[in-house]
């Protein structure tokens, strides 16, 4: 489903990504970790297409096809989504209506007929109640006031409706407190299925607990330096991160 | 006499020439508009060293001053039957200005509500009422010279009474059309007069053909009395004039509210000007306004709020989307009176700015002679938040869509300060037009 050849990523002229292989196949759970500054936060927003990250060499094949050249909407509206580490407050977009625009925009760009408003009002609330996020939320501006624990249920809540096949899960764990660490997680269990795959990076083991990976990869310096299945991620957490950073600062 | 020499330009000669021209015909009270034609013939147009018109130079902005509009003819009344029906929804009684002249037979003057009394300007003027000629530029006086050449050049307008407690369920729209026949001078002027206790919400819109190049000069004094609540929205349309200048002066008396709201979008050089005195105690105004400007367009918002009075609350919020070469510029004066204690008032401006050819002047001045108030102001300028469009992009949503999602979020934090729904509903359809448009 996704394949990432020795990719290579600028930020602000200082090289973040430096040869990064990924495979992720169809239907897997891959978890990325790595120490801070690793580049984990770079692969997810070149990944979703931000453009202040200059891609210097390689290439992401999503589906076979090379995304690199397409606009964020054009990549998620194949299918791609990144779950924000710090989804941003826009006062005066109702979360409802942008869940409306943004289902819809996807539909209108795979020749898809739009939904219907009755549609998407059934389909929101009834994902809204699986996550805990009441009506109230849905009529204020996205993100306004909530509390970290409610955004990153909003970013849960879209990835159900846009209905994603690739998952990127950036730090999705970073600020929560156990309960809404379990919220969250169930959240991302039930869209797990044979056709959907996910990214779930993170520092901590801890979120490993609720979403088990099929395979932990060890982001470091730029490059994926280590491979194994889900006990890599306790072999860390009982280890560090030191084998891996010592050149890094 | 010494002030002739102050008359140079071009276009003030032609202002002083159709004086010459029509001081005998103009309707009522000589001796006012002589003395208000002096008021401009001592300065001349304003330029960019008068400090109230310092980024609207009309110096130079006027080219030339156009003659007087004639009244409408039969097609000029035709063509304006259309006028306003963006408003519709709201269903307020139209009444409608053709030119500068009010046209009964366009007007909506059947089973008026008791307390309303709605008449036309010019009527009054020529029949001598007295209760209309002395009251005009006494509601709250100002010396600017754009309003002495309104009050010298008026034609026509509206005089609108509403009675001790009455409550006007239908909005009153005052329509003003431009036919665009030939390029015009339009000098209105207009009083409403409401009563203590009394409601009302009061609509103007100003619309004309494309690319009408009328020169628009529009007064409204406007007088809220105690425990009143009203609401006043002007709308400045496309095809309002090449140029088009507009008075507002208010005087709010004790207890009322007042919700001033200017949505402007059209016409080439707009500056529309609010003087608003309180003058009784414990009144609460919010003054606001959306303006989304293109090409080379111009519009400039002054607002002088003049706390007269003790304990009055204003909030003022202006929001401005300028894109391609536009201007716009916001300058807000709160004066707080000596006895104004316990004054509250802020104002608050933002522009967005969408091309780097767009330019937002900003400036508030403060004016406090009472020790015992909260006074304050607030201004940004700047672009689009491009980490916003990522997330929005993100989510499948197109650039352009997203940005037109932040721009409508953004006017319409101004926009959600008007009370009436179906207004809130007409405008924001209007943003959204504009958005369109822009492509």
């Amino acid at each position: 489903m996704l394949e990432i050849k020795d990719l290579h990523v600028d930020v602000d002229g200082r090289q973040i990504l430096n040869g990064l292989d990924l495979v992720v196949e169809k239907g897997s759970v891959h978890a990325i970790m790595g120490p801070n500054g690793s580049g984990k936060s770079t692969l997810a927003h070149v990944l979703a297409g931000k453009e202040d990250y200059v891609v210097t060499g390689g290439q992401i094949l999503f589906d076979g096809e090379d995304i690199l050249a397409l606009e964020p909407d054009e990549r998620a509206a194949r299918g791609l989504f990144l779950a924000f580490q710090y989804p941003l407050e826009i006062p005066g977009v109702a979360t409802f209506n942008f869940l409306r625009t943004a289902i819809n925009a996807q539909r209108k760009k795979r020749g898809e007929p739009e939904l219907p408003v009755p549609d998407v009002m059934r389909r929101v609330r009834e994902a809204a109640a699986k996550l805990g996020i009441d009506q109230d939320m849905l009529r204020r501006g996205l993100n306004v006031g909530f509390s970290g624990g409610e955004k990153k249920r909003n970013e849960i809540l879209q990835m159900a409706l846009l209905e994603p096949r690739l998952c990127v899960l950036d730090e999705t764990d970073s600020g929560l407190d156990i309960d809404a660490l379990k919220i969250v997680s169930d959240g991302v269990n039930r869209l797990r299925s044979p056709e959907r795959s996910f990214v779930v990076i993170t520092h901590y083991q801890r979120l490993l607990n609720y979403i088990v990976p099929d395979v932990v990869h060890v982001l470091s310096r730029g490059r994926i330096a280590r491979t194994g299945g889900k006990e890599l991620a306790l072999e860390l957490e009982a280890k560090g991160y030191a084998q891996y950073q010592e050149e890094a600062v | 006499m010494a002030e002739v020499a102050i008359i140079k330009t071009a276009a003030e000669q032609q202002l002083a020439a159709g004086w010459q021209e029509a001081k005998g015909r103009l309707p009522g009270p000589a001796l006012l508009r002589a003395t208000a034609f002096e008021r401009f013939a001592a300065t001349g147009l304003p330029h960019r060293r008068v400090e109230e018109w310092k980024y609207t130079d009309l110096r130079a902005l006027m080219r030339d001053a156009k003659p007087l509009a004639e009244a409408p003819d039969g097609a000029a009344k035709a063509r304006a039957k259309e006028a306003g029906a963006a408003l519709s929804p709201i269903e307020g009684r139209r009444l409608v200005l053709v030119d500068g002249s009010f046209v009964a037979e366009l007007s909506d003057l059947a089973a008026l509500e008791s307390g309303l009394r709605v008449r036309s300007l010019a009527q009054a003027l020529a029949t001598g009422d007295r209760a209309v000629t002395g009251l005009i530029g006494t509601v709250a006086p100002t010396d600017d010279v754009a309003v002495a050449l309104n009050t010298a050049f008026m034609g026509d307008g509206v005089v609108i009474e509403i009675a001790e407690c009455a409550t006007l369920t239908r909005p009153l729209h005052l329509v003003f059309v431009s036919s665009g026949r030939r390029p015009a001078s339009v000098f209105t002027r207009s009083l409403a007069l409401i009563g203590a206790r009394a409601r009302v919400m009061l609509v103007e819109s100003h619309e004309g053909p494309e690319g009408c190049d009328d020169q628009v000069n529009t007064a409204l004094e406007l007088a809220v009395g105690d425990e009143a609540h009203v609401d006043h929205i002007k709308l400045t349309g496309a095809g309002a004039g090449s140029l088009h200048i507009s008075s507002l002066m208010a005087a709010v008396g004790a207890r009322a509210r007042f919700n001033e709201f200017l949505f402007t979008t059209g016409a080439t050089v707009v500056r529309n000007q609010l003087f608003v005195r309180f003058e009784g105690e414990g009144t609460v105004a919010g003054i606001r306004g959306a303006t989304l400007l293109q090409g080379r367009q111009h519009a400039d918002t002054t607002v002088v709020a003049d706390h007269v009075a003790a304990a009055c609350t204003s909030r003022e919020l202006f929001k401005s989307v300028l894109d391609d070469e536009s201007r716009g510029v916001f300058q807000g004066r709160i004066t707080v009176r000596p006895n104004a204690q316990r004054t509250d008032a802020k104002m608050a401006t933002h522009a967005l700015l969408l091309s780097e050819g767009a330019e937002a002047d900003n400036k508030p001045e403060l004016e406090i002679f009472a020790d015992d108030v909260q006074c304050g102001h607030g201004a940004t300028a700047g672009a689009l938040d491009e980490d916003l469009l990522f997330y929005l992009k993100a989510r499948g949503i197109p650039a352009k869509e997203a940005q037109s999602l932040l721009i409508e979020a953004f006017v319409g934090e101004a926009v959600e300060g008007i009370e009436h729904a179906g207004l809130r509903d007409a405008l924001m359809e209007q943003v959204a037009a504009w958005l369109k448009a822009r492509g």
